[in-house]
């Protein structure tokens, strides 16, 4: 056991690490700032969260969100997600410090090769939440699949599969 | 085709919050085809270190240029949204670049119109991105029987 994994660790150094990580992945890139898209982190889990914004309707009659916006969502939780359970095992393993990782010193994001959505209902003006799963994962090609909803876990109001091109270490 | 159509159709665009938030332009518009151009602009930056566009960012343009086609096809849908769209994103768009998204409404049936989309930014030999998608068509004035 290596010991990054050691069980005296304290727990609010445990925790300071793996935020520190993720906010540095997440305010690195401007676009998902520009949209306003934050992470909720328990353990190794993330949960993307799109807060509501007037600016994010794309159908100002019924109101709906923007289609675009929904993909735009769909694809960043996916993108996180697989960057996210990459540096995990480094960061746990003691492999990386994540005090060194800055916006302008992060590890290369995965680059998008396809990106597929289905919509399955208009997105309501609320928050949304988006929940990506990695099916696979080589060294070069990964598949992932999210799903978003916004009042019930269960009403998907879309979900995505997309494939990524993983960067080379 | 009616130069109210392609006012409305303009207008119409012109309205939607987030085409606004986004700066996107019409660059034209015609039968069952709608052009639309993304500014580069460093807030859409989706990787840092280059300056490279999110993806995100591209396929709301695409998304956008593909509905406004579908509500310009002569079958006249009174309205459309997305049921599935598909990007294949064939390399990265240049830094500083604006996209250029031309889409067109190739089929409409009564309820599913199919569309296309191309993305390039300057150099249009090679596009940044290509998309394929079904949307659904609500009754129009022209479409109701």
């Amino acid at each position: 056991m290596t010991p990054r994994q050691s069980r005296r660790e304290p727990v609010q150094q445990i925790k300071l690490r793996r935020d520190t990580a993720l906010r540095a992945l997440v305010q690195g890139v401007p676009y998902i700032q520009f949209l306003g898209v934050q992470f909720d982190r328990r353990g190794d889990e993330l949960t993307a969260v799109l807060p509501y914004d007037d600016s994010l309707i794309g159908n100002p009659v019924l109101p709906a969100l923007h289609g675009g916006v929904t993909a735009a969502f769909l694809e960043t939780a996916a993108i996180i997600e697989l960057a996210w359970s990459a540096l995990w095992e480094e960061m746990e393993t003691g492999k990386l410090d994540p005090t060194t990782l800055h916006p302008t010193h992060l590890p290369q994001l995965p680059r998008t090769i396809d990106f597929t959505v289905d919509y399955l209902r208009s997105g309501l003006p609320r928050d949304a939440y988006a929940r990506a799963r990695v099916n696979r994962s080589g060294r070069r090609y990964a598949s992932v699949h999210v799903e978003a909803w916004q009042d019930n876990r269960a009403r998907l109001f879309a979900q995505a599969t997309g494939h990524f091109l993983m960067p080379q270490r | 085709m009616k130069v109210d159509k392609l006012k409305i159709a303009r207008q119409f665009m012109e309205a939607i919050p987030h085409v606004r938030a986004l700066g996107i332009e019409v660059v034209e518009l015609a039968e069952a085809r709608a052009v639309l151009a993304l500014p580069y602009d460093l807030r859409f930056v989706g990787d840092p270190q280059t300056g490279v566009l999110h993806g995100g960012v591209v396929f709301t343009l695409m998304d956008s240029a593909a509905g406004t086609a579908v509500i310009l096809h002569p079958a006249g849908p009174g309205g459309t949204a997305t049921m599935d769209l598909r990007v294949d994103y064939m390399r990265a768009a240049t830094p500083g670049q604006r996209i250029v998204a031309d889409a067109v409404c190739y089929h409409v049936t009564r309820s599913v119109a199919f569309i296309r989309v191309t993305a390039c930014d300057d150099d249009t030999a090679r596009p940044v991105a290509v998309a394929t998608g079904a949307f659904t068509v609500e009754p129009g004035m022209e479409g109701r029987s």
